[in-house]
């Protein structure tokens, strides 16, 4: 029965988020939606709580303390940053996320090390991808927002021929998740520590040679990969919300690039590959070749809704032609 | 890992795969048409969201035994650490959303 009952409370939190998700994208509901979405992560925090904890010991109060200093922390956080610093902020939690899943894939394949799990190749590429994807979102968030900040300058870290180098970076990395996914016997604690470290390295070698001017691209990407590796490791524990949650993001988060690319005038490809694309489009549109952006009637309806000024040019394409 | 076997797996979850489908699109759906001046705002609340991998830390930190120092140190950092996701995540959304209050004029 509780166990029912707790399933149930997933499909409700899982619906929650669906909605919430939905209410967010319109200004006028946008706060209710996020109220919405976090009722349901209320939810599912809580059901998992009172899950029967499946042979182990419970260890509540380690849970409990862990839960009150992330919650301490995360609100400080929140409530304490400027308005102007808040991608930044949202990079960080990202990169947290991520963390989140690199401890929990790193500690499974810790078991599997130690001989205490019996594992499938099936579960170990799960927990190989989930390492992978979540690292990257760590490790990426993490230069992300060093580069927002002004922390780290864009040419102290761009390589010649960075994205080629990325490209083979990718590759080995694949190789080397294939090897050690193709038997349990493969995995210790010395080959998982060195695809861990390696996973990282990626992660700031991925966002390394992006301008700071895509920065907040990168940080919407990255943000789809943090939501897959939830998802990912929804599937290592079987379990629906994790998974439901995490794909929700993961797609959202996705096309959500492309939107905010295309804002740009930019393509996905262009902005990842592109190196310093932000600076070279902004000193074209010094030079002459200006940069001009077409706005939709939906789109010109709200920012007319929330702006102050307007001006109206009346012949002013005929002008410029 | 031979393609029969994971022919299997995914007959095995088959329902899984379903649901995985059906959510991408509905994620792409729900985002399709969204405002410019929301970007920031959603990409910030699907960020909480993509905190739920803190349900996956909790579960852990239940499975191990009370003597496994070093799974309980481990799983409770994952815990700390997708609990600043999830709580900054929705708190930080919900002042970004403060600008967009209805103007009384």
């Amino acid at each position: 029965m509780l166990t029912a009952i707790i399933n149930l409370s997933y499909l409700v939190g899982a619906l929650a988020f669906v909605w919430g998700l939905r209410r967010l994208s319109s200004p006028d509901t946008a706060k209710e939606g996020n109220r919405l979405a976090g009722i349901g992560m209320g939810i599912a925090i809580v059901a998992t709580l009172v899950a029967p904890s499946g042979g182990g010991d419970g260890n509540y109060a380690w849970i409990a303390v862990s839960l009150v200093i992330g919650t301490g922390i995360g609100w400080r956080a929140a409530k304490k940053v400027a308005m102007t610093d808040m991608p930044q902020l949202v990079s960080v939690f990202n990169g947290l996320g991520g963390a989140c899943a690199v401890a929990l894939a790193g500690l499974e394949l810790g078991q599997v090390a130690n001989g205490m799990k019996e594992t499938s190749t099936s579960s170990l590429a799960i927990l190989l991808t989930t390492l992978l994807i979540g690292g990257v979102a760590f490790t990426g968030s993490i230069l992300a927002y060093l580069k927002l900040d002004g922390k780290v300058k864009d040419e102290k870290i761009i390589l010649p021929q960075h994205s080629g180098i990325n490209m083979i970076f990718l590759l080995g990395l694949v190789v080397f998740a294939a090897y050690l996914g193709w038997s349990s016997g493969n995995i210790s604690w010395l080959t998982i520590g060195m695809f861990t470290v390696l996973t990282l390295v990626y992660g700031l070698s991925f966002v390394a040679p992006i301008g700071g001017a895509d920065i907040p691209v990168v940080i919407s990407l990255l943000n789809s990969f943090s939501g897959l590796s939830a998802a990912a490791a929804g599937m290592i524990y079987d379990n629906q919300i994790m998974l439901v949650g995490g794909i929700l993001v993961g797609a959202s988060g996705t096309i959500l690039t492309v939107l905010m690319c295309n804002a740009m005038n930019r393509s996905l490809l262009n902005v990842l590959i592109g190196g310093f694309g932000g600076t070279a489009a902004a000193s074209k549109a010094a030079t002459g070749d200006q940069n001009i952006r077409e706005v939709g009637l939906a789109d010109l309806a709200i920012q007319l809704y929330y702006s102050d000024k307007v001006m109206v040019v009346p012949g002013y394409g005929l002008a410029v032609a | 890992m031979d393609i029969a076997q994971l022919v299997a797996f995914v007959d095995e979850h088959l329902l899984m795969f379903y649901l995985l489908l059906f959510t991408i699109i509905l994620g792409f759906e729900i985002i399709a048409k969204v405002p410019t001046v929301l970007h920031t705002p959603l990409m910030s609340g699907a960020n909480a969201i993509s905190g739920i991998v803190i349900v996956g830390g909790i579960l852990l930190v239940k499975q191990a035994a009370a003597t496994d120092l070093f799974m309980l140190i481990g799983g409770s950092l994952a815990i700390v650490f997708g609990m600043i996701n999830v709580i900054g995540g929705f708190v930080v959304t919900d002042r970004m959303l403060e600008m967009f209050k209805k103007k009384t004029k």
